[in-house]
């Protein structure tokens, strides 16, 4: 990527962040798509983990080969050289697809990865002798399965998934450098319209710490309220 | 337009070095950081306890890439010149300290108390009791994660391609303007990341069993 950047040295130097806020409905917006990018995303890489998830823990070998082979492969390498796969590799064999397209199943590829590992443990967190517990209290099945087996195994893998969703947001700034319209790229390009990038990037800086500040909170506060059981003391 | 042929293949493969170089910089640098941090986060001090903190959670709540172009963008303000090598060898050492700083608070709070209590007993001062009896303990819980943050570090230092330094995803990115063979370029950067990370995975998965093992006993 260029950057219209020119290295002279300004000492004194004076700030200016009218031409950013002035931006704010660019900025805005962006924000939005980091959002949804990461959503959807996290959405349908879950999706992808839970199928993994089954497929790693009962699935037949040669299946658990394949999944191996691909979780490993997600998190040995770097999630820009994926994004670069996605973007410049698959349309080189026909697959014709927009930077957000691109940006979005580099996400889900990526995040599904590490999901998928998340999940089993979770699942391998459950006891068997919990779901005997269940059927000797005469509880129905769906009853066993969504206060046995899906709340306590939610409520193990939820911190984990959550950290892995900021991750996943703070990660995604790399999909600027498809032009994928994320608040990075809106950045970029006030860049080289204002020539502001310091004061432009302190800004960006700052909506990406509120984000992840705002979500995490968000989640502890899901934790609290739905995810926790009467204090026994 | 050329066919991608041993010599791009050797060009990517060896700006490999400035990715390996860039990454022990910021594991070095980071990691004596961090330890600085770690040990402000663990102290008494509760000044130094919440500047650590926001330090981990600046670093931690933000991208790297925001974080590389702050340094780069910002150096210049300062009046200092910048290269990409500098910026990059800076930010990734501010960004790992924060992650190593995090990772080693929670080796330290977990050893025991009684161990810390043992060691001011025996009237041994702070830096005698961190020495000798805290941080040796920690070394070994924090040896994992440690080893599995490494594998961060590497991946991490492909950001700095995005600011025109040459290691392996640029190297790609100049061949792959020049051949345009997206799939070949690119399955070939991904593969000596994924030399370069896997062993660490690995490794890093290899002791984490053991130790487990050793507790289960």
């Amino acid at each position: 990527m260029e950057t219209g950047f020119s290295q002279t040295s300004i000492v004194n130097y004076t700030f200016q962040f009218a031409d950013v806020l002035a931006a704010w409905p660019l900025l805005l917006k962006g924000t939005w798509i980091t959002v949804q990018l990461s959503l959807l995303a996290t959405l349908l890489g879950l999706a992808v983990a839970i199928v993994c998830a089954w497929g790693k823990t009962s699935g037949p070998k040669p299946l658990r080969f394949v999944i191996n082979a691909y979780i490993e492969l997600i998190r040995n390498t770097p999630f820009l050289v994926q994004l670069f796969f996605f973007f410049f590799a698959l349309p080189a064999i026909g697959l014709r697809w927009s930077p957000y397209t691109a940006a979005l199943t580099a996400m889900v590829v990526n995040l599904g990865a590490y999901a998928t590992e998340i999940i089993r443990a979770g699942i391998e967190s459950i006891p068997k002798g919990q779901i005997e517990a269940g059927l000797a209290l005469n509880l129905k099945a769906h009853q066993i399965f969504r206060l046995i087996i899906l709340k306590p195994a939610l409520r193990a893998i939820f911190p984990a998934l959550t950290s892995q969703f900021i991750l996943l947001m703070l990660s995604s700034a790399v999909v600027s450098v498809i032009s994928a319209d994320d608040l990075t790229s809106v950045a970029a390009n006030l860049q080289s319209q204002t020539f502001r990038s310091f004061e432009i990037y302190i800004v960006v800086t700052l909506i990406y710490l509120a984000l992840a500040l705002s979500f995490s909170a968000l989640f502890r506060l899901i934790q609290a309220r739905a995810l926790s059981y009467p204090d026994r003391r | 337009m050329r066919i991608f042929g041993t010599q791009d293949l050797w060009f990517i493969v060896q700006a490999a070095q400035w990715t390996v170089l860039l990454s022990l910089i910021a594991f070095v640098g980071g990691a004596l950081v961090g330890l600085a941090v770690a040990l402000a986060r663990t102290s008494d001090n509760p000044l130094l306890q919440r500047i650590a903190t926001a330090y981990i959670q600046l670093f931690q709540g933000t991208p790297l890439l925001m974080q590389l172009f702050l340094v780069f963008f910002g150096a210049p303000v300062l009046g200092l010149e910048i290269s990409p090598w500098i910026a990059a060898g800076v930010a990734l050492v501010l960004n790992t300290s924060a992650f190593l700083g995090e990772i080693w608070r929670g080796s330290i709070q977990a050893i025991p108390r009684g161990q810390w209590e043992a060691a001011e007993a025996l009237g041994l001062h702070y830096a005698a009791r961190m020495r000798k009896v805290v941080l040796p303990q920690a070394a070994r819980i924090a040896l994992p994660p440690t080893v599995g943050y490494m594998v961060q570090v590497i991946k991490g230092t492909s950001l700095a391609a995005i600011i025109g330094f040459t290691e392996v995803t640029r190297a790609g990115q100049i061949i792959n303007n020049a051949t345009f063979q997206p799939l070949i370029v690119f399955s070939v950067v991904g593969a000596i990341y994924f030399a370069l990370c896997w062993p660490l995975s690995f490794w890093a998965g290899r002791i984490e069993q053991r130790q487990a093992r050793a507790l289960a006993r």
